[in-house]
């Protein structure tokens, strides 16, 4: 018993050093979303001032051709937010391509605090996997969507809900073992 | 001479301020809503430069939440009001200072619970050796090892 007693120091520090030993196994810069299972926020960007809809400017056409919460609804979306002068963005412009046009998930832009002219260069360059695109030029909306840094992607179910959240580019090993299986889950339910 | 040069430091280091994140711009008309503002960016934490608050933090974004706390005190927003605006947002991840509450028990009472077992430790210690010194738990010599004991110290003379 009395051991028993002298050990204790030791394994509370046995613990603790674990504890610290696995939270060095944890990216600091992944800070949980405060929004999961919540409803996506309410918003209305415009589209990005001098783009093109199939041949059109997208301003003119109904509802200002941006993107709009009101959209989200419906079918299992991915909202990504991204700009031209994010280095990581160009790395997952790939990937998100893949998603959008072979992987069938239907993928919103959220164009982060660009400036037209390089979204609309950066778009025409690397290729347009966006259904629609809202430019987010003050970063407002971007902040009612917890963004703080880009690219930065979300799941939204049928409802409009957000239910999954990742921080910087995404992978194809992200797309496969994380995106695809919830999408098909919440394509079910 | 010296009174002066004094005086002089001091006139001087008046108009030196500490170098802010927060730019001219930013800045409120209204001192009492802008010292309001000032006090909440200390308590809240950039995203990005982790380990600084947006007050202190020239990242960009700390700057868009400057402003947003700003609009928000602007809007007639209570202080309350603001943090939980920007904790609906980003969690309380985003408080400098953790709340206290059932997920964050552990970093609240955790020293306090440690601090306590070491007080109870070296209590339980003391009492057990004051115990030794005062002879309390050791049992008078039998004859048979006193005359051992006797016959070692004589060996030694």
């Amino acid at each position: 018993m009395r051991r028993l007693l002298y050990l204790l120091p030791f394994l509370l520090f046995l613990g603790v050093g674990i504890a610290f030993y696995l939270g060095f196994e944890r990216d600091p810069r992944d800070i949980p979303s405060a929004l999961i299972d919540k409803p996506a926020p309410t918003f209305d960007l415009p589209a990005i001032p001098g783009q093109m809809v199939q041949g059109q400017p997208a301003q003119g056409q109904p509802g200002g051709g941006g993107l709009s919460s009101a959209r989200l609804a419906g079918d299992v979306t991915l909202v990504n937010v991204f700009a031209s002068w994010c280095i990581p963005c160009k790395a997952e412009h790939p990937v998100i391509t893949r998603l959008s046009r072979e992987q069938g998930v239907t993928v919103y832009g959220i164009n982060y605090k660009d400036k037209p002219e390089d979204a609309l260069t950066w778009l025409s360059r690397n290729g347009n996997p966006y259904a629609a695109i809202g430019a987010d030029q003050d970063g407002r909306v971007s902040i009612d969507w917890g963004v703080y840094g880009v690219p930065e992607s979300y799941l939204i179910d049928r409802k409009g809900r957000i239910r999954f959240k990742h921080v910087g580019p995404l992978t194809p090993q992200v797309v496969e073992e994380q995106i695809l299986p919830m999408v098909k889950h919440l394509r079910q339910g | 001479m010296k009174r002066l040069l004094l005086a002089a430091l001091l006139a001087l280091s008046a108009l030196s301020s500490p170098a802010l994140a927060v730019q001219p711009d930013e800045v409120l008309p209204d001192p009492a809503l802008e010292n309001r503002a000032r006090t909440i960016s200390q308590e809240l934490r950039c995203l990005v430069c982790q380990n600084q608050s947006i007050d202190d933090s020239n990242a960009p974004l700390a700057r868009d939440l400057r402003l947003l706390v700003r609009d928000r005190l602007k809007a007639g927003d209570s202080d309350d009001k603001v943090m939980e605006y920007v904790t609906d947002r980003y969690g309380d991840y985003v408080l400098l200072r953790p709340p206290f509450k059932a997920t964050t028990l552990v970093l609240w009472i955790g020293p306090f619970a440690v601090l306590l077992l070491g007080a109870a430790g070296t209590f339980l210690f003391l009492r057990g050796r004051r115990g030794v010194a005062a002879g309390a738990d050791t049992a008078p010599l039998s004859t048979d090892e006193r005359r051992r004991l006797d016959a070692l110290l004589r060996k030694d003379d």
